[in-house]
């Protein structure tokens, strides 16, 4: 793989409280929704990693983790091979300077009463000190030429509400920039834009890796994206990352039953064209995350559910280069014939 | 904040700036001393005597002129504190959370039931001489509480916002959050909130001095009608005693009521994009489809 590690996550883990009502005060244990739970991964410069999964699977948390905006339940956040918590002040902003956000929302992540000069403005000045004059406007017409926003004084002087979403998406991008970033945590991206302009942000986004050597972080629930754009590909179900390796690989083979039910799932015009009969059905949904099921957590669902899955929480078990998941049809040492993914193959 | 003007907001907001005008110059323009005594008694209005005269002889129209400057300086010195404490109070409230939040508004809801206008009748009999600050000090100090619940509701929703998350997440720091990102968005609430308590404070002074508790001898409209009440002017027929302090209140709280829905209107920010220059007018169903015959095969 390309690239050294910039930021990695060892064993997160977040737990949110939640608030008991009446007679739960007083004979209950605190609860807690077990938003995110033992996820580690590492993001490489120069390397996108995508994160998918369906709403509630608990990546948006992930995102916002490692942006430490939220605290930590348990587990490590190593940027640059240094284990680093911080709350407020100068050490979040040393952080911060690193490591960058993009929201879902365009429509929401920039503030209605500001224009875009005081958005790209202030990135400039909160990492950069206190540019002024020319330099700041050259600043601020590199950062909107980096995005293809041109020309620049086009779109200067503007509020978010007299652009589209995405022109938003773009002004939110290059407002992360501004920090000079080695990591960008891309949170849904393009999910709240046009079908048509979708290609051309994660085009930007890829353009960006590329000539800024950028560590990208890429959560979606469209797989399909992760294939096009992602180097490397994660699935999250429930809070757990239950399968990944390199995108290609888990989106043409994928290992675990959810990712082959996932993948299922996106309609596929060829699929449709050879009467397939697509078995696709997981009764069922998600479980809930403030009890979860003790052993792995798709088990009430998943068509091949054995005993062990429903008491024993499966590791990940390695399947070759890079590629892993965490199900227990891939434990070499329960199974003799080694059931691998031709013989799971849904519905075939 | 272009084109938040509207009928009602430029009628109302000339109506203030002539009594804003008579505060400042009414003193000089008044053409007598409004205290002194002459031997025109309980005359109708008249070239001499615009607004007629007492049973003292006293001119009613300087009195209303000079009155006026008491009444606005009690209500936008008022309303001034309140607003100011209202923020502070809920903004910090509502962005901080907590036990903060819990304290501040404890404290809040206490000011919130403390009977207004009690407090200011005891506070004014214990100073004799309260002059028009600490009576706009006392009504701010009990007229504050509504403004900060209101702002503390609006911030808890606005701190949730993906923009401030943004910000933070660009590395702002915690007060640049609250006054640069979360502030902008309630100047229209805090612009209203702050009318509502000039009203609440112009109504309380005038009330003060209507049932004499204020010092009687700093002129204002309600000092007017007190000398009228305690002189039976309703009964002896001098209606040009009371009538003209009357419509002057009514008129001020007219105006700040119509600048109040001009903010209203403002706040709502659908009736802000229509009001915006060019007038482009959403139609329902806009959205053309494709309607096949006989439906998708």
């Amino acid at each position: 793989m390309t690239g050294e590690v910039v930021l990695a996550a060892r064993g997160v883990t977040k737990h949110f409280p939640v608030a008991r009502k009446g007679r739960q005060v007083l004979t209950r244990q605190p609860r807690a929704v077990h938003a995110v739970d033992d996820v580690s991964f590492d993001l490489r410069r120069g390397h996108v990693t995508a994160l998918v999964g369906e709403s509630g699977s608990g990546k948006s948390t992930v995102a916002r983790l490692l942006a430490q905006l939220y605290p930590l339940t348990s587990g490590d956040i190593v940027l640059n091979d240094v284990p680093t918590k911080v709350k407020r002040g100068k050490s979040f902003r040393a952080y911060c300077k690193q490591v960058q956000m993009i929201f879902q929302d365009p429509f929401a992540s920039l503030n209605p009463v500001h224009t875009i000069r005081y958005h790209l403005t202030r990135a400039l000045r909160v990492h950069h000190g206190r540019v002024k004059g020319e330099e700041l406007e050259k600043g601020l017409a590199s950062l909107l030429e980096r995005v293809n926003l041109t020309p620049p004084e086009r779109f200067l002087d503007k509020y978010p509400h007299e652009l589209s979403g995405g022109q938003r998406q773009r002004v939110a991008i290059a407002r992360a920039l501004g920090a000079d970033p080695t990591v960008l945590l891309a949170d849904e991206p393009v999910s709240m834009l046009d079908v048509s302009i979708r290609l051309g942000v994660l085009n930007l986004l890829r353009d960006l890796k590329e000539r800024l050597h950028l560590a990208i972080l890429y959560i979606t629930h469209d797989i399909a994206s992760a294939r096009y754009f992602a180097d490397t590909t994660m699935v999250m179900y429930a809070g757990q990352v239950i399968e990944g390796g390199d995108s290609e690989t888990v989106t043409q083979e994928p290992a675990h039953p959810y990712t082959q039910l996932l993948i299922r799932s996106a309609p596929d015009p060829e699929r449709a064209h050879n009467g397939v009969p697509t078995v696709t059905t997981a009764p069922g949904e998600p479980p809930s995350l403030i009890s979860p099921p003790p052993g792995c957590r798709f088990a009430p669902r998943c068509p091949y559910a054995a005993e062990k899955c429903r008491t024993a929480t499966p590791p990940r078990f390695d399947l070759g280069e890079s590629h892993y998941a965490a199900c227990w049809l891939y434990d070499s040492k329960t199974t003799d014939e080694h059931p691998r993914r031709d013989t799971v193959e849904v519905g075939a | 904040m272009k084109s938040a003007l509207n009928g009602k907001t430029i009628a109302g907001l000339s109506i203030m700036g002539f009594f804003v005008l008579i505060a400042i110059i009414g003193s000089w323009i008044a053409p007598y001393d409004p205290s002194a005594m002459s031997s025109d008694i309980m005359t109708p209005p008249s070239g001499a005597h615009w607004f007629g005269t007492t049973q003292t002889g006293q001119d009613i129209f300087s009195q209303v002129l000079v009155g006026a400057r008491g009444v606005l300086v009690v209500g936008l010195v008022a309303g001034a504190i309140a607003t100011v404490l209202s923020v502070l109070i809920g903004v910090t409230a509502g962005f901080l959370g907590g036990v903060a939040d819990e304290f501040l508004s404890a404290l809040s809801n206490i000011f919130l039931v403390v009977p207004a206008l009690p407090l200011i009748i005891i506070v004014t009999s214990f100073l004799p001489d309260a002059g028009d600050f600490l009576i706009a000090f006392v009504i701010s100090a009990t007229g504050w509480a509504w403004g900060a619940r209101i702002l503390r509701a609006q911030t808890l929703s606005l701190r949730q916002r993906d923009y401030v998350e943004a910000a933070r997440a660009t590395g702002e720091r915690t007060w640049r959050l609250i006054v640069f990102e979360v502030l902008p968005n309630l100047t229209a609430i805090i612009a209203s909130s702050f009318v509502g308590t000039v009203i609440f404070a112009v109504l309380s002074v005038i009330t003060l001095s209507f049932i004499g508790v204020a010092s009687v001898s700093n002129w204002n409209w309600g000092t007017i009608l007190f000398w009228a009440q305690n002189a039976q002017a309703l009964a002896q027929g001098a209606w040009w005693w009371f009538i003209p302090a009357g419509l002057c209140i009514a008129l001020l709280g007219t105006a700040l009521a119509l600048i109040n829905f001009g903010i209203d209107e403002y706040v709502n920010p659908r009736l802000r994009t229509s009001a915006g220059g060019s007038k482009v007018k959403m139609r329902v169903g806009f959205t053309p489809v494709l309607r096949q015959e006989g439906g998708r095969s």
